[in-house]
């Protein structure tokens, strides 16, 4: 059996131009003390983990580097889990290719 | 807020947005596109495969200053196990014709030239601005449209909704419900650059000849999902996608399986040596026919991946999406012009227009099919894969095993995998779903 090389999301964000709208997150979780099935699901679930456990098992998310898929809304925003929207107009990542 | 008030406003300018903006201002509507990138474009993702027939009806000299990629003479279908693939290739010369029927783009620019053509004919074109929600009056009719930017409500007497898969404003102002799990796929791809003479060397291409590869099998881990390898000229486009509910089902990470996808044995050469330079991710409306929503109401009708029409068999999605945009914008023309209020009733002419079209036909044909695929997917996407590479193996390993006997085993190691009431059944449900 080989050894799977673990794939680094970061270096793949990296190759992606963003405009950030510094202290705006465009998606919130709901303070909570245990986390949802939902909500622990998006720590592997977003395409550019966004999601990430704190030492006290708790999810939190980083938005700067999302590449706005909707993917967590779809499992999250049903069981209220988070708050999503778009980000202002002109911010968030911007695809050279797409 | 913006006092002027348009005879339609467009959110979104992707290719749904797009078609709809430029059939409603050629046909001298004042219109108004709302589109949150930067530029028409800049949110986009997709393969990408155009069908020229769709934009052909929109802009029939397309082919003159369109950015495109290349044309397409050869399709490969490839069955994968972790170690093989059997593939399914046609090719033919008679792709290389005058006006070809299938192109490569790259969305990010296309858009941008389509949105050229939406100001050219008219519209006005707004970029960098979210609309946030629907305007509605207190009997819930859409009267316009509220953005993120300072001057706030914008109002008209009919709303396109073009604003994609997620389709956020439609959800909120409660026309449809959220995309769910089961319905819609999640695809990652990367852009991988190489010289020119590499990709077309590699791929068997002269000129300006495209191919473009779809795979399934074990690449999606027994998923519902496909994986694609597309070429472009200086750049080969390469992604996989699975049902969201699969990827929470299984903790399966997106990325995890772009990369197995990308070091299989049969994929890796092609990529040696690239540079990426993106990394991009998008939802896909899977549900097909059964997961169409409700496409019209008081001042609004919903077009492309917003009213999920998508041909996730045949992966078609853009064409879809600029049809539906093309048949909207002409139906509230024909109720503009007999001077009608855009009421449901009136707009229910959309969906009856539609309904002739290939986009509603191509749909209901296939309404069995995303369902089968979801229930079967361990079948679909691993077993058989399996026992046909296995097979294949079989069949061309020359090692002094009569003929009978190998063909015993083939036969076996389905029998075993599946049971005769398996096979059978899966290939009449498979039959009965693409009747
Ligand atoms: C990986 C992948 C591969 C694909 N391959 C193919 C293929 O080869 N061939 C094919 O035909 N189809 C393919 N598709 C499907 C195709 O991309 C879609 O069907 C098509 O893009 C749908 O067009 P649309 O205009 O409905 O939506 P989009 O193109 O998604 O456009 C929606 C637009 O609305 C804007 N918007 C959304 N919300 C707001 C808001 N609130 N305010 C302002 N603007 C907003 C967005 O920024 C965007 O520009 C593929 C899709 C993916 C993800
Ligand atoms: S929208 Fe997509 S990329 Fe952004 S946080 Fe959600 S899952 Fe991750």
């Amino acid at each position: 059996m080989s050894i799977e090389p673990s794939v680094r999301v970061e270096d793949k964000l990296f190759y992606n131009r963003y405009l950030v709208d510094a202290g705006r997150a465009h998606i919130k979780v709901r303070p909570h003390t245990t986390p949802s099935p939902e909500l622990l699901s998006m720590l592997k679930a977003c395409p550019a983990r966004c999601y990430e456990l704190n030492d006290k098992g708790q999810v939190e998310i980083t938005v700067d580097g999302c590449i706005e898929c909707g993917t967590c809304r779809v499992i999250c925003e049903g069981s209220g889990d988070i708050e999503w929207s778009y980000p202002r107009g002109g911010y968030g990542v911007l695809f050279k290719f797409g | 807020m913006i006092e002027e008030k348009f005879d339609a406003i467009v959110v979104g300018a992707g290719m749904a947005g797009n078609a709809a903006a430029l059939t409603l201002a050629q046909r001298g509507l004042k219109v108004l596109q709302l589109e949150r990138g930067e530029y028409s474009g800049s949110k986009n993702v997709q393969g990408a495969i155009l069908y020229a027939d769709m934009l052909e009806k929109l802009i029939p000299d397309f082919r003159e200053d369109a950015p495109l990629e290349r044309h397409l003479v050869e399709q490969r279908f490839w069955m994968m196990d972790d170690r093989s693939h059997t593939g399914l290739h046609y090719r033919s010369d008679d792709f290389n014709e005058e006006r070809p029927n299938r192109y490569t783009i790259i969305r990010a620019q296309f858009d941008r030239w389509f949105s050229q053509k939406v100001r050219e004919a008219g519209a006005t074109v707004l970029c960098e601005t979210t609309v946030t929600e629907l305007a509605q009056d207190a009997y819930g009719k859409v009267i316009g449209v509220r953005t993120d930017r300072a001057d706030g409500e914008i109002h008209a007497d009919v709303v396109v909704l073009a604003e994609g898969v997620n389709g956020l404003l439609g959800t909120r102002a409660g026309l449809r419900k959220r995309p769910t799990a089961d319905k819609v796929a999640l695809a990652v791809k990367e852009m991988h650059f190489l010289p020119r003479e590499t990709i077309e060397a590699r791929f068997n291409l002269r000129g300006d000849e495209g191919m473009v590869i779809e795979a399934a099998g074990t690449i999606s881990r027994g998923m519902t999902g496909m994986g694609f390898i597309y070429a472009n000229k200086e750049c080969i486009s390469l992604g996989i996608g699975c049902l969201v509910a699969d990827f929470q089902r299984t903790g399966e990470t997106p990325y995890g399986l772009l990369d197995r996808f990308k070091r299989h044995p049969s994929v890796a050469p092609l990529i040696e040596g690239s540079e990426v330079k993106e990394y991009a991710a998008h939802l896909i409306p899977e549900g097909g026919f059964k997961a169409i929503p409700q496409l019209y109401g008081e001042g609004w009708v919903v077009v492309g991946d917003a009213a999920q029409l998508n041909n996730a068999i045949h992966r078609e999605g853009s064409n879809l999406a600029m049809t539906s945009g093309r048949i909207a914008a002409e139906a509230i023309f024909q109720v503009k012009s007999r001077k009608d209020p855009m009421t449901a009733e009136n707009l229910s002419l959309y969906k009856k227009m539609l309904d002739e079209s290939f986009v509603i036909k191509d749909l209901k044909k296939y309404k069995d099919m995303p369902a089968l695929m979801h229930t079967q997917s361990q079948n679909f996407f691993l077993t058989y894969p399996e026992l046909v590479s296995k097979a294949m193996q079989n069949f061309l390993r020359v090692d002094g095993t009569p003929k009978v006997e190998k063909e015993k085993t083939t036969f076996k190691s389905f029998i075993k995998a599946r049971s005769w009431s398996g096979l059978f059944g899966d290939a009449f449900r498979l039959a009965r779903a693409w009747r």
